[in-house]
This record gives structure tokens, sequence and C-alpha cells, in this order.
């Protein structure tokens, strides 16, 4: 079961206009250790998708000189995805519609990760 | 036989040692007579082979005769003697015209020009050779993708484009040490930008727009400009994201323009 902080942490960000879902997930290996999400959304795969995008774009980042991922916001059209690297391998992620308020979720995504330290 | 040849050849006949040679084998060459002149010019040789003005003659001469091994090498002869002859120098110059190394001709022509500079030939010749530099300069750059991004913040070393196969289209970026790491960014960009389109699709959310990375030395700004081109803008943690969204959307417009002309 969630541990009633974590469960916490992930809730506020999901009262965030705009986003449809929050979870922790595995950096190395993509599956979802928390997850706090709308009904429909198929959370294996955000994580698996959140998970593997936060590797590949760290690689770029580290080549071009940019260091270490601190936040990274995936833009789409109808959506997006938010990341940020938490405690201890995991990444927060955040699945939002084109509504969100990016500053927002992601003062919210700092908040949580600084509860989880 | 115009006079003055029938004269210059009436003198040489007199006086075979005479320097009448060299106007006489120019004289030749210029009516287009190049065998003849050829052998006043060796025969002019054998006596004078000293005199840097002979070789320039015989260097001129195999030159019109397209023979531009044999000139580059009466020239290069001529400037043994005489280091800065100008007629050499300007036959040089021109050589190094015809095979496209400008760089080259304009080092000889201004050596040229620093020794005569009431030269108008050699003026001229500079004119026209630093034209031709400046179009294959440009021609280069066109090819080459430099230019895409001219005048636009961060050109020369955080501005890319890339193929959706990781190779590169154009623009440089640097590292935080000056380093050039194109190739090697542009590799893992390619990679990440296919994850954002699956991940965009998978998850539906429609197509990706831009791939935005905050890291702990600086920004990383990915999006698509075209079909299957890749942009990537690179600044430093001290510009505001919000700037370098700005920037990437001035990026991406002079990119597509760039590839409307490249016709992709």
């Amino acid at each position: 079961m969630m541990p009633r902080r974590l469960e916490a942490a992930l809730d506020r960000i999901t009262r965030v206009r705009g986003v449809r879902g929050a979870m922790l997930v595995s950096l190395d290996d993509g599956l979802v250790v928390a997850e706090s999400l709308m009904e429909g959304i198929r959370g294996n795969a955000v994580a698996a998708l959140a998970a593997s995008l936060a590797t590949r774009l760290g690689r770029a980042a580290g080549a071009a000189g940019a260091g270490t991922e601190r936040f990274v916001h995936l833009a789409a059209s109808r959506g997006g995805l938010l990341l940020m690297p938490a405690v201890e391998g995991l990444l927060l992620v955040t699945l939002t519609d084109h509504r969100v308020n990016v500053g927002l979720a992601r003062l919210e995504m700092q908040q949580a990760i600084e509860e989880l330290a | 036989m115009a006079d003055h040849i029938r004269r210059l050849t009436a003198e040489l006949a007199r006086d075979p040692a005479s320097l009448a040679f060299l106007q006489l084998g120019e004289a030749l060459r210029l009516q287009g007579q190049l065998d003849a002149a050829t052998r006043v010019a060796r025969e002019g040789l054998e006596r004078h082979a000293g005199r840097a003005d002979a070789h320039d003659l015989y260097a001129r001469i195999l030159a019109d005769a397209e023979n531009p091994a044999g000139a580059r090498q009466s020239w290069e002869r001529v400037l043994t003697l005489a280091p800065r002859h100008v007629g050499a120098l300007k036959g040089l110059a021109y050589l190094a015209y015809q095979d496209r190394d400008y760089d080259s001709a304009l080092d000889m022509l201004e050596t040229a020009l620093s020794e005569d500079p009431a030269d108008q030939t050699v003026v001229l010749a500079l004119q026209t050779v630093r034209a031709a530099a400046d179009r294959q300069d440009a021609e280069i750059r066109l090819r080459t993708g430099a230019d895409i991004f001219a005048g636009i913040e961060g050109a020369e070393h955080a501005l890319l484009l890339l193929d959706m196969r990781g190779l590169v289209l154009g623009g440089v970026l640097r590292d935080g040490r000056g380093l050039v790491v194109s190739e090697e960014v542009a590799a893992y960009v390619a990679g990440a930008a296919q994850e954002a389109e699956r991940a965009a699709r998978l998850l539906d959310l429609g197509p990706w727009e831009s791939l935005e990375c905050e890291g702990q030395a600086g920004h990383l700004h990915v999006s698509v400009p075209a079909p299957d081109a890749v942009l990537v803008v690179r600044r430093d943690r001290s510009v505001p994201a919000g700037r370098v969204t700005l920037l990437a959307r001035r990026a991406g417009a002079a990119a597509r323009a760039w590839l409307e002309a490249q016709g992709g």
C-alpha cells in the first residue's frame, strides 16, 4: 500500500488544473512505484515511456554540456509529460492535458520531491 | 609579319646575345605565334639563364600554350631569382585562381601589390579573385548549412539542425568547454526525439511539439521545425526558459526557410 505521505504528495500535484495524473517511476526499469491517475490512463505505459524518454534526453543533455536533468517537459498538441528526478533513482512524472499551467505543476512537483526527501 | 617583330628579329640576328629576345618573344606570344615565341624564349634562356625576366617570358608562353605545370615551374624559378617579381606573382596567382585556390591567389596578389601599388592589373585581379572567393565561401556556407542561423543569438555555438536519423544538417553545438559536440548530440537527440514521438502517440497526446530539458548547467530545447528535421537549442542556465522557447521559434523559422531553399 502506498505510504500516506507519498499519496498526499501525488494527490496535491493532481489537483492542479490540467493534470491528469502523477506517478513515481523507477528510472532504471520504468516500473511504477506509486501513482495517482485519472481513470483510463495506462500507468504502466506512461511509466515506461517517461523513464525511457528521461534516459535518452539525459544523454543528449550531458553531451551538450547542459548537465544533469532537473526538469523535462514534453509538449504535444493535446497535452504533455513533465518529468523531474526524485530521490534514489526515482522519477516524478506528471501527465497533463493542453490546459495545464506548467509553472504551477512544476512548483507542486518540486514541493512533492522535497517532502519525499 | 609586323614591323616591330621584323625589327626585333633583325636586331637579335645581328646580336644573338641581345636582350631583344624578351620583347620579341612577348610580341610573338601576344600575336598567338606560340611556337615561334617558345623558340625565341628558349634560345634566350640558353644565354641568359640567370635572368628572371627570361623565365617569366617563358612561363607566360607556357601558360598560353595551356601547359600550367610548366608555367608554374618557370614562375617558381623566377621567384628563386627574384622573390618579389611582380610578373611571377601575378602568373602564379592566375594559376591558383584557375585551380580555385583563392587563398593562395590572394596571398600572391597582395604581395605583388605591396611591391608595385600602382599596378592596376594587380588591383583588378585582386577584385576578381576576392569576388570569386566570396562566391565560393557563400556556396560552401549554403551547402554545409553554416548560415542557417545567421544573425540569431547562439548561431555560432548553440543551434543545431539534424535529421531524424541523427545526422547533422547544419549549425554548430559546443559544450561548456567550447568543444564541438554536434555529431554526438545529434545522435542522442535523434533517439530522444523518436522516443518523444512514440510517447506522444501512445499516450494520445497529439503530435509532439517540443522537448525542453532544464539541466544543472543549461537548457536544452528540442523541436521539430519541419518533417524529418529536429532543431536543438542549448543555452546557459542564466537564460530564462521562456526566452529559450522564443529563441527556438526564431531558429525554427530560419531552419524551415533553409530547408525550403534546399528543396527539402
